[in-house]
């Protein structure tokens, strides 16, 4: 059962995470700023309402299964996952450094609440099917939530995933895909269209939601429904974001997917995030 | 090719790899609720469906979708349980091949991989169906252990055995077509513990999978023409029993491998470093599919054409019986 927790404090939250994804990405050097930022308010709605999770108990059984698909975004699953208290918050001044157990990409072996290694693109909703039938078997009602990138939809194997997801009645699957519209090489119309991707669930037989997963009043209400699925299907959120949301510079700027900042710019994208509602 | 052993005909009673497998999986389950499996639309082809038939509940097919297929084994086993996933050797090996790297091996997790039509063993199915290069990419994946059965009857030792192994796990098994090598199942069957069938003096074979019968069959040949060779089975490919190979080495200081593989990356490569790293001389001989493609027919002809048969083993050993190599009187001293 999701947690009694209020918008306003969930966007607390949300704008906590956002300045510990730009200080990360400063400590770390670089970092995938621009999907980190896109995905903040999902991420914070998850870890302090909707999933049952307990960083006394990582391992927990019936707890619910998180996969950040779109693994390059480490850089606001791991800030996530120390705000949440599964790892110490002074331990996020090592990211990407030598022998850290933090790096671009998260490794469920060494990161405390780290359900799975993720990093190359279209693993994640295999794996998550793969949990959710384990769950079911062994008769859990744990949820298993999936993070996708928009420009990972160009992967076959997300469309293997879903057809299983469908086939198998997951109703216990949420697959979540963080429509930021960008990729590294431009917008993914330009790329590799993905639209109409709501319909494309649809036909793959989901129950679609979709939300401005910026704002995070849509995101609670997607999250709720999602939770709530009394159907036989497996659900997705498309959750419309823009890509470093928060900071302007990084807003809806394709150069912005992955960078390092100055010392400057960091503290412009400091005080953009600290102004913000 | 030896009398009385051929591919395509066998004792009916004597079940093949493949059926043993779907068999001793479908005994295990009913001790282990842990175990599930997942194939990809080959239930009936790799004998998983066995299982399935026992517990439809457990088997889960994915359909034609050899990716998504590690990518559920992987889910599975993150949940505690213990998934056995069967397909192909190909699509085990390339087609999901990250999948079984990323997902599986660099977690750590428990899958067992049971890849069937290995080798040349689908040979009329043609170069797209055959596997040669399984050994080499499975060696070179941190975390798997790398197992080659020669036989049904290892087949069920290597199934049941491979529930303790506590990481990822890759057993190569052929069509479902080949003889066995053991009449029953008495005998020992240790996962990195290689099994010596014949003793001899004069040269080493050591082979894996489906050659193991053929490599003893030769050495029985070769002794009625005096050649005494020693017939090891090294089923398990990683962890290699190097203790096995240097005792070859210091004992007959000629060694032959043979397997159903490219002779690149394979049991041959395996061997050859850790007779390099040891720094003993030994006259050696890789024998396997050359670099390159393999041709079409049935398995008992291509075996022929690529020397993996009886007669093939006995002429190579026989080439490097006649192949010179250092002489050395002092080299047990060289420890």
């Amino acid at each position: 059962m999701p947690k009694d927790v209020s918008v306003q404090k969930l966007k607390q939250k949300a704008k906590e995470l956002r300045l510990n994804i730009v200080k990360t990405a400063n400590f770390a050097g670089s970092g995938h700023v621009g999907g980190s930022l896109s995905c903040a308010d999902v991420l914070a709605a998850l870890y302090f309402k909707y999933l049952n999770v307990n960083p006394e108990d990582p391992a927990m059984f019936d707890r619910d299964r998180f996969i950040l698909s779109k693994g390059h975004c480490a850089l606001a699953y791991v800030p996530c996952l120390a705000m949440a208290g599964f790892v110490p918050m002074e331990s996020l001044e090592h990211f990407n450094h030598y022998e850290s157990p933090y790096g671009m990409h998260p490794d469920s072996k060494k990161v405390r609440g780290c359900d799975a290694s993720t990093g190359s693109l279209g693993h994640g909703l295999p794996m998550g099917v793969g949990m959710a039938l384990g769950l079911r078997y062994q008769k859990t009602d744990a949820k298993v939530v999936v993070l996708m990138g928009d420009g990972e939809q160009n992967e076959g194997s997300v469309w293997e995933a879903a057809m299983a997801a469908h086939h198998f009645k997951l109703k216990n699957l949420i697959a979540i895909v963080d429509r930021n519209k960008m990729m590294i090489d431009g917008r993914t119309e330009d790329v590799m269209g993905i639209d109409p991707i709501d319909k494309k669930y649809e036909a793959f037989g989901f129950e679609v939601i979709t939300c401005n997963g910026n704002d995070m009043n849509e995101v609670d209400a997607a999250l709720a429904k999602a939770w709530s699925n009394d159907t036989d299907k497996p659900v997705c959120i498309i959750s419309q974001t823009e890509k470093g949301f928060g900071v302007k510079k990084f807003q809806g700027n394709v150069k912005w997917h992955y960078g390092a900042m100055n010392s400057d710019l960091f503290k412009e994208a400091v005080a953009d995030i600290e102004a913000m509602d | 090719m030896a009398e009385g052993t051929t591919w395509t005909t066998y004792d009916a009673n004597k079940m093949t790899s493949k059926e043993i497998y779907g068999k001793v999986l479908a005994e295990l389950g009913e001790t282990n609720d842990k175990i599930v499996g997942v194939t990809a639309d080959l239930a009936k082809s790799t004998n998983i469906g066995n299982f399935g038939d026992r517990f439809p509940d457990r088997l889960f097919n994915v359909g034609i979708a050899e990716q998504n297929l590690f990518g559920v084994a992987a889910g599975l086993a993150k949940t505690g349980l213990i998934p056995f996933a069967s397909t192909f050797a190909i699509f085990a090996c390339l087609r999901g091949g990250e999948q079984v790297r990323t997902d599986i091996a660099y977690q750590n997790l428990p899958v067992k991989i049971i890849a069937t039509h290995g080798g040349l063993s689908f040979g009329p199915a043609g170069t797209t169906h055959h596997c040669t290069e399984d050994y080499a990419i499975m060696r070179a994946i941190a975390n798997m252990t790398v197992v080659i059965p020669a036989d049904g009857f290892e087949t069920a030792k290597a199934v049941r055995a491979c529930i303790d192994v506590p990481g990822p796990f890759y057993m190569r098994v052929g069509r479902g077509f080949e003889p066995p090598l053991h009449d029953d199942e008495n005998f020992e069957f240790t996962i990195g513990k290689a099994m010596q069938l014949h003793e001899g003096s004069d040269l080493t074979i050591i082979a894996c999978g489906t050659p193991v019968l053929q490599a003893l069959e030769a050495a029985k040949d070769l002794a009625q023409e005096g050649i005494s060779v020693r017939v090891i089975n090294m089923h398990t490919l990683k962890p290699i029993d190097k203790e096995a190979v240097m005792n070859a080495v210091m004992d007959t200081r000629r060694i032959l491998t043979v397997e159903e593989h490219n002779v690149i990356g394979g049991l041959g490569d395996a061997v050859a470093a850790v007779i390099a790293e040891s720094g003993k001389g030994c006259a050696f001989t890789k024998l396997g599919i050359p670099d390159e493609y393999s041709v079409i027919g049935y398995p008992e002809d291509l075996y022929a054409r690529y020397k993996l048969d009886a007669t093939g083993i006995a002429e190579t050993v026989k080439e490097l019986l006649g192949k010179e190599i250092e002489a050395d009187e002092d080299w047990t001293d060289e420890d």
